[in-house]
């Protein structure tokens, strides 16, 4: 490994290579339950050339690559389980063109959210891009092709329904793009080719590493709103979600809920923000979203809550910070969390499942749902904090995440972003020809299994 | 260690790294090297790790954490409220425990071992640390308002006297009734506090408060950011409680009545928080205030100011040790391409640390033509005429 770390350091310069007891340490693992995998070697490329040049040589000498954006997905996606190097991409953090018109924004993989959201507020103040909820340190690349969603995925779907088109370097050193990109000096569309993105979303960094992405801009409207509407019933909730994207005027909607164990009157909330160009459009939607569910509040099953103007600015909130403060709930540092995309009808379902899991575990669960595209599916989320100094509570967390995976699977729902035991779990369920295509593909793309192996293999 | 106890809850979320509305990196040493370790977060996983003896002591380890410049961007951004104060007592006592490990980086100890034995980072004698005042006609401390501390780098380094002299030759000016210490006067410490070797601070501020205290000083004003926070908030722990003022604290209320100003030539000016002053000490306005008063002086704000200033990486004992390093990433570059964006002609500062960091990296960039390093007492200076 000593003279792969020196072509390593030929490549990226000396100071971007390490093999640090202390930055292995560090990328061994991420901020959830599953246990530290080592890295052999940390690299930080600057271009897609000089990530060619990395693959190229892991190719050759078939060494494993983890390619990692903000690190922040929780499941430990970015820990090298069979070693090798960890590709942080953060460095690669460039924004490299808006298209006003066209309504795009071309970055680099390792573009941070948060940077892009100051770009765009200062150079682009009538445009924006999708924040997910994640910390704003969370990259762009990182969060598209694990299917994030996020402030306006209710209005356009997953962040990968927005992305427009990718730059790839594939596991053979090839450097690939997809999309309008691949024909066209403009990055506008997916269609109408071939889609071949779907080679790459989803495949938890399996087959290849994506160095560019274009990706979809919304008009930034200048008066903004949200509402909260409650109901004690939660099988009431997915025909509460239905109507209210009914109205087709919220940009992002979500529910939630938080249980702990042996209490009672749980009441879900459902959240959903707009904007307008004025005022009077801002109080026409408003009506609108009231009249969505005037059954509910006719029949006195359900109806909104009044709040005040500085909780309504937290609603409102890209990213939302309180989500972040769930980690430090047991005084702990850590959260485990299962996005399960799933049907809205199952809402009621999947919160009993919920709740069933708390009480076994006795532990404190944080639930709800992101609704995706008009209803057209939910990422329902349970997350359970834990105290890392704590390791049977780290254990107990983890035991909840995986009872919870196969509720969700049970219900009829897909783990979202899913762990490597996760992965497992959903093998199990899939089509066995989905899953020998997917391994015929990968076979293709990467004939040595460099790329973040592990992930997505049968045990 | 102290503060142990909260390095677990540490989400490693990365608020941290960045300033309020997220623009970019804003903690210097994350910004300089880029591995996660370097990073807030990281420095209380690897704490927590090497505590826990999951890691051991290296080279690595020590440069990971002196090389934090203890701005405070941390401590501003992190989203933790029941913890988050607490970030750089953590790394400043996961300091004391390499120092007293004797595992530092050369130039750490380099600096240490002079603070020890000369009581000043450039090893220069002690006797000389009132050569900064010759031929001003400055008087020595006996009963006047307040005492001028001006703090190692305004007593040997050659900017940081310039700077010295300036502040004192405009409170002279003005009629304000101070004296000095001149050799009698000791470091602050602060940097020595910050870099963990708390042993020195402790003897460093007890003989600065005994010497302040035999001479009657009840009001001081600082020249330095760094020496006005320690005075001001480490010494009371050890039994020395004065009025600390920073020097643009003081002139903001003498301009006020300042009527004297004879050059109104049109100057672009951008300000650079210290860390000292601002983050740690939440005094922003009074520079400005100085700036704002000046006949002909356009004042611009950069991207990143007050509670976002992108921190010049001077602080945490980096002026001296220089464990964050140059090259086109360090914090001071990237600040005076922030400040060349805005067309500044001076950039104004109000900390010698600060000074001699933005002049450096003024030159790494090649910017001596468009930009210079002011401190707010030079600028005052120039529009008196």
């Amino acid at each position: 490994m000593e003279e792969i770390y020196k072509e390593l350091q030929k490549i990226v310069g000396a100071e971007y290579v390490s093999n640090h007891a202390e930055e292995r340490f560090m990328y061994s693992r991420d901020m959830g339950t599953m246990l530290p995998s080592m890295p052999d070697l940390v690299v930080m490329p600057d271009s897609p050339e000089e990530v060619q040049k990395v693959v190229q040589l892991a190719n050759r000498e078939g060494i494993p690559i983890v390619p990692m954006g903000g690190g922040l997905v929780l499941s430990g996606l970015t820990r090298p389980l069979k070693g090798g190097i960890v590709l942080d991409m953060k460095r690669m953090n460039r924004i490299l063109e808006v298209n006003e018109v066209s309504r795009y924004v071309l970055v680099e993989a390792g573009t941070s959210q948060g940077m892009l959201q100051a770009y765009l507020k200062r150079h682009h103040p009538r445009l924006k891009h999708s924040c997910p909820d994640a910390p704003p340190i969370a990259t762009i690349g990182g969060n598209v092709l694990i299917h994030g969603s996020g402030h306006l995925s209710h209005a356009a779907g997953f962040h990968s329904d927005m992305c427009n088109g990718l730059e790839v370097v594939l596991p053979t050193g090839e450097i690939a793009r997809i999309g309008s990109c691949s024909t066209s000096p403009y990055w506008f569309s997916r269609a109408p080719l071939p889609d071949l993105a779907g080679l790459f979303m989803g495949w938890d960094g399996t087959t290849g590493v994506v160095t560019k992405l274009a990706m979809k801009l919304y008009p930034d409207r200048p008066f903004n709103d949200a509402r909260v509407f409650i109901t004690a019933d939660p099988d009431l909730v997915p025909d509460v979600i239905n109507r209210l994207a009914g109205a087709q005027v919220g940009e992002d909607l979500n529910s939630a809920i938080n249980y702990r164990p042996g209490r009672t009157n749980v009441f879900p909330i459902v959240i959903i923000t707009y904007g307008a160009e004025t005022k009077e459009e801002l109080t026409w939607k408003r009506n609108l979203i009231r009249e969505s569910v005037r059954k509910y509040i006719d029949e006195r099953t359900g109806g909104f809550v009044p709040f005040p103007p500085d909780r309504r600015k937290a609603f409102l909130q890209a990213p939302n910070t309180m989500l972040t403060q769930f980690a430090d709930a047991r005084r702990g540092g850590g959260f485990e969390y299962v996005g399960s995309i799933m049907p809205i009808e199952i809402f009621g379902d999947a919160y009993r499942a919920g709740v069933q899991i708390s009480n076994r575990f006795d532990i404190v669960n944080g639930m709800g749902a992101r609704v995706i595209g008009l209803a057209h599916c939910m990422m329902f989320f349970f997350g359970y904090p834990f105290n890392r100094a704590d390791e049977s509570d780290v254990e107990r967390a983890r035991e909840a995440l995986e009872a919870s995976n196969e509720a969700a699977l049970k219900l009829g729902g897909i783990p979202w972003k899913a762990e490597a035991p996760a992965q497992q779990q959903i093998i199990k369920h899939m089509d066995p020809n989905t899953f020998e295509l997917m391994n015929r593909i990968r076979s293709v793309l990467d004939p040595k299994g460099i790329m973040n192996p592990g992930n997505w293999e049968v045990n | 260690m102290e503060y142990a106890e909260i390095l677990h809850r540490c989400f490693r979320c990365g608020y941290c790294k960045l300033p309020s509305d997220y623009t970019d990196l804003n903690c210097p040493t994350y910004l300089k090297f880029r591995f996660e370790t370097y990073s807030p977060g990281g420095r209380m996983w690897l704490l927590r790790a090497w505590l826990n003896d999951d890691i051991k002591t290296s080279p690595r380890l020590a440069e990971i954490f002196f090389s934090c410049a203890n701005c405070g961007n941390c401590i501003e951004h992190c989203v933790f409220p029941e913890f988050k104060a607490d970030l750089l007592n953590a790394f400043v006592a996961g300091k004391e425990e390499l120092v007293n490990e004797g595992a530092v980086p050369p130039s750490v100890r380099d600096y240490l071992q002079a603070m020890s034995l000369h009581g000043n980072p450039y090893k220069l004698p002690e006797a000389e640390r009132g050569s900064w005042a010759e031929g001003l006609g400055l008087e020595p401390y006996t009963d006047q308002e307040y005492l001028y501390f001006v703090g190692c780098a305004g007593a040997f380094d050659e900017r940081g006297q310039k700077m010295a002299r300036a502040v004192a030759g405009l409170l002279k000016d003005w009629g304000v009734s101070f004296g000095i210490l001149g050799a009698e006067e000791r470091c602050d410490g602060n940097e020595v506090k910050s870099l963990g070797e708390v042993g020195l601070f402790d003897k460093l501020a007890r003989e600065n408060i005994q010497v302040l205290q035999n001479a009657g000083v009840e009001k001081i004003i600082t020249l330095s950011p760094h020496g006005y926070h320690a005075i001001k908030n480490e010494y009371p722990g050890l039994g020395g409680d004065f009025q600390v003022y920073h020097y643009s604290q003081i002139m903001g209320s003498l301009m006020e009545k300042e009527k004297e100003f004879k050059n109104d030539k049109p100057l672009r000016v951008t300000f650079h928080d210290p860390c000292y002053l601002g983050r740690h000490n939440w005094e922003y306005q009074a520079p400005r205030n100085v700036l704002n008063a000046l006949p002909g002086v356009t004042f611009t704000e950069m991207d990143r100011t007050k509670v976002n200033a992108l921190c010049c990486g001077g602080g945490g004992g980096n002026f001296y040790t220089d464990v964050i390093g140059s090259g086109v990433d360090s914090s001071a570059r990237i600040r005076v391409r922030e400040a060349a964006e805005v067309e500044a002609e001076v950039l104004a500062v109000a900390c010698p640390k600060c000074a001699k960091m933005l002049e450096d990296a003024i030159k790494a960039e090649d910017l001596d033509e468009k930009l210079r390093v002011m401190d707010l007492a030079e600028i005052v200076q120039t529009r008196l005429g």
